[in-house]
């Protein structure tokens, strides 16, 4: 019983820990613009399938997976500064939409660049199981929980201790103040793109070789970083990261507890239920509708 | 005055374009070819069926022309990509019919596809052979369609006489979200009690999961579990293996003639070994007896392919090989694409060796496969093996 309750939560916490990473992106650039990123996802997809490629060609993963992470972040930085930014002014759904069609051009193009086919990533050290208390965790799983954990240390750094961080910050609280105050707003919305798609990337490349990887892997992987970014309360990095780790915890418990036929249906009702008493998701900013 | 003279003008114009045409035409009555059409999922979830399957038609049809080509004609492909969605497979299909004027259809990769143009080919009265699994395919009998693959109640089958002959009885089901997962696992727990087999345990997981260690902690924590059977395709199998060898389940692990490529084995790796699963003989080819009939075109067809296209082949474009060369066998024998006759004669295929087995069509069975048919194989060493 009791390594039965582990082996749900181990396993609930590393799918959590992805999709932390994933709602961490969509806050970042939520925080800069107002807008949700539906390309999130197509990220998570270019930083799997670009390291599948760079070691099919013979690369190390110390040298493959920062030049993937670099990949993503370029296509990042491209969409934000050829679709979004000439798009500057429009509304906020305007610019979503603009999002969903760049995830559906990414996609495509990954089929042009790659193929169609499912590929798996060597995991990084090995793939003998760990036994812990009756349940087994995968080396696999323990680079996903502590990658999350520092990437989660180095963005609260980077918010709290930076210049950049902080005029990143300073943009999400009031953009119209934060440009009268000096800080280059384009350039902060232009950046968060490059950041949260280095983001998405990392998650990507972690769960590659649990997982195994496709051009449509974002699809899902977005979906489901959406709703944790949502549980946690959009903006929120605290949010993102109780969101993600919560839904993962509640799929794996309901899939081993309840119904795995249900499982994704009882953690949506789950989000409804929190969203229906606190709108704004469990760390959401209170208060009216931002402009 | 002007406008009527002008249309006059008009006339004459459309006269002079008819008798262009008409000329054009009577000089390729002689060699007009013959319309192969087909829709096929090539992008799109369903893209690892349709693209060979895709590639498998453009390279037969470039080899049958260069041969001579059918009767004396030669053959042409009108392929359109539905890209798995039924609604499209049902525009492309209109298309087919009623512009491009197919003589037969040979497509339709999934299930809900297939099902979605059926009601248009009956109607136009026109043979379609369809390259998707489902046994609601072809049964109740439908005049006009064929199918090439086994059908998932045929791998349910052969996987529980296998598990009979290992004397196991109480198995637990895994599937995953699709059409096929869930035909099939419909199909399984139809057949069960036929074989003597208890489905003890009936976990699903959804599309995109990462992780189903959840459900086979569940399945491991039921007593009496002797074998696993997970009826699904896609990257689900791969890691349900993966995490099934994860936590540590001892008991057989079955898959589905859905994840019959060496893809599989890729994506599972070393987790794969000792899985079984019913596949065609296509797979094994090389490992074939020298006396197995089915070897001449399960070896061709693999060169074939793998010369061509530098990958490695899969049943899936297999079926369209079949499909393809059922079409004209049929169209050699009715000699001529009279649509009636063709179908008469595509019912009245016997003894024809595919890549999937021998297709014995007949009025009642549209396609023509027996258990025969599937080989039950098993992962060793990262390849497969028949199992004796």
């Amino acid at each position: 019983m009791s390594a039965q309750f582990t082996q749900y939560l181990l396993t609930g916490l590393t799918v959590g820990a992805i999709y932390a990473l994933v709602a961490l992106g969509f806050s970042i650039i939520f925080n800069a613009s107002n807008v949700i990123n539906f390309a999130q996802g197509e990220f998570v997809m270019i930083g799997g399938m670009a390291t599948v490629s760079l070691i099919a060609v013979g690369l190390p993963y110390l040298l493959a997976i920062p030049l993937a992470v670099a990949a993503a972040a370029l296509v990042g930085l491209a969409l934000e500064k050829f679709a979004v930014e000439p798009a500057r002014g429009a509304s906020v759904v305007t610019l979503i939409i603009i999002t969903i069609g760049a995830s559906i051009f990414l996609r495509g193009l990954a089929t042009i660049i790659w193929d169609k086919r499912f590929h798996a990533l060597k995991p990084f050290t090995g793939d003998a199981p760990i036994t812990i208390a009756g349940a087994t965790i995968l080396p696999q799983s323990l680079w996903v929980l502590g990658v999350t954990l520092a990437v989660v240390l180095a963005l609260s750094w980077f918010f709290g201790r930076t210049l950049l961080g902080k005029a990143m910050l300073a943009t999400s609280h009031n953009r119209l103040a934060a440009q009268l105050a000096g800080i280059n707003v384009r350039m902060v919305l232009f950046l968060s793109f490059g950041l949260s798609a280095a983001l998405g990337a990392v998650a990507g490349i972690l769960i590659a070789p649990i997982t195994t990887t496709s051009y449509d892997v974002g699809v899902m992987l977005g979906l489901k970083g959406f709703a944790a970014a949502m549980l946690g309360g959009m903006g929120s990095g605290v949010g993102a990261v109780v969101g993600g780790i919560a839904l993962g915890i509640t799929e794996t418990m309901s899939a081993g507890y309840l119904s795995s036929a249900y499982k994704d249906a009882i953690a949506f009702v789950i989000i409804l239920a929190v969203l229906f008493f606190m709108p704004s998701g469990l760390f959401g900013k209170r208060g009216g509708e931002r402009v | 005055m002007k406008p009527m003279q002008s249309r006059n003008n008009f006339k004459r114009g459309l006269a002079a374009v008819a008798a262009t045409f008409a000329l054009i035409a009577g000089a390729a009555v002689a060699q007009e070819p013959i319309k192969i059409g087909s829709f096929l999922s090539v992008t799109g979830g369903a893209a690892f069926l349709g693209d060979p399957e895709q590639k498998t038609l453009e390279l037969y049809v470039g080899k049958i022309n260069a041969a001579g080509g059918v009767l004396g004609r030669k053959l042409q492909l009108v392929a359109y990509d539905s890209a798995g969605d039924a609604e499209k497979a049902r525009t492309f299909t209109k298309r087919l019919i009623e512009q491009d004027k197919v003589d037969v259809i040979v497509g339709g990769s999934t299930t809900g596809e297939t099902m979605a143009v059926i009601p248009l080919v009956e109607a136009a009265q026109i043979p379609f052979i369809s390259l998707a699994g489902a046994v609601v395919i072809i049964e109740p009998v439908k005049k006009w369609v064929f199918k090439m693959p086994h059908t998932d109640r045929m791998a349910c089958e052969k996987i529980f006489i296998d598990m009979q002959s290992r004397k196991f009885s109480k198995v637990a089901l895994i599937s995953g979200p699709g059409g096929f997962d869930k035909s099939m696992r419909g199909q399984c727990l139809d057949v069960a009690k036929k074989y003597g087999i208890d489905v003890i345990a009936d976990e699903t997981y959804g599309a995109g999961d990462t992780d189903m260690t959840a459900q086979l902690t569940k399945i491991k924590n039921t007593a009496g579990v002797q074998a696993v059977l997970n009826a699904g395709f896609g990257q689900g199998p791969a890691i349900v293996t993966k995490n099934y060898r994860q936590i540590g389940v001892t008991v057989p692990l079955y898959q589905s003639h859905g994840v019959a490529s060496k893809d599989f084995i890729k994506l599972a790796g070393a987790a794969a070994e000792g899985v079984r699963l019913p596949a065609a003989a296509l797979l094994v080819a090389d490992s074939l007896p020298q006396s197995d009939p089915q070897r001449a075109v399960v070896v061709g067809y693999t060169k074939e392919y793998e010369s061509h296209f530098k990958s490695e082949v899969s049943t899936f474009g297999g079926h369209a090989y079949d499909g393809l060369m059922i079409a004209v066998e049929a169209i050699k024998k009715a000699g001529s694409t009279d649509k009636a006759k063709v179908r008469d004669a595509i019912e009245g295929i016997r003894g024809f060796m595919g890549t999937a087995g021998v297709f014995n069509m007949s009025p009642t069975d549209h396609m023509g496969l027996d258990l025969s048919a599937f080989r039950m194989l098993e992962v060793k060493g990262g390849n497969w093996t028949l199992v004796k």
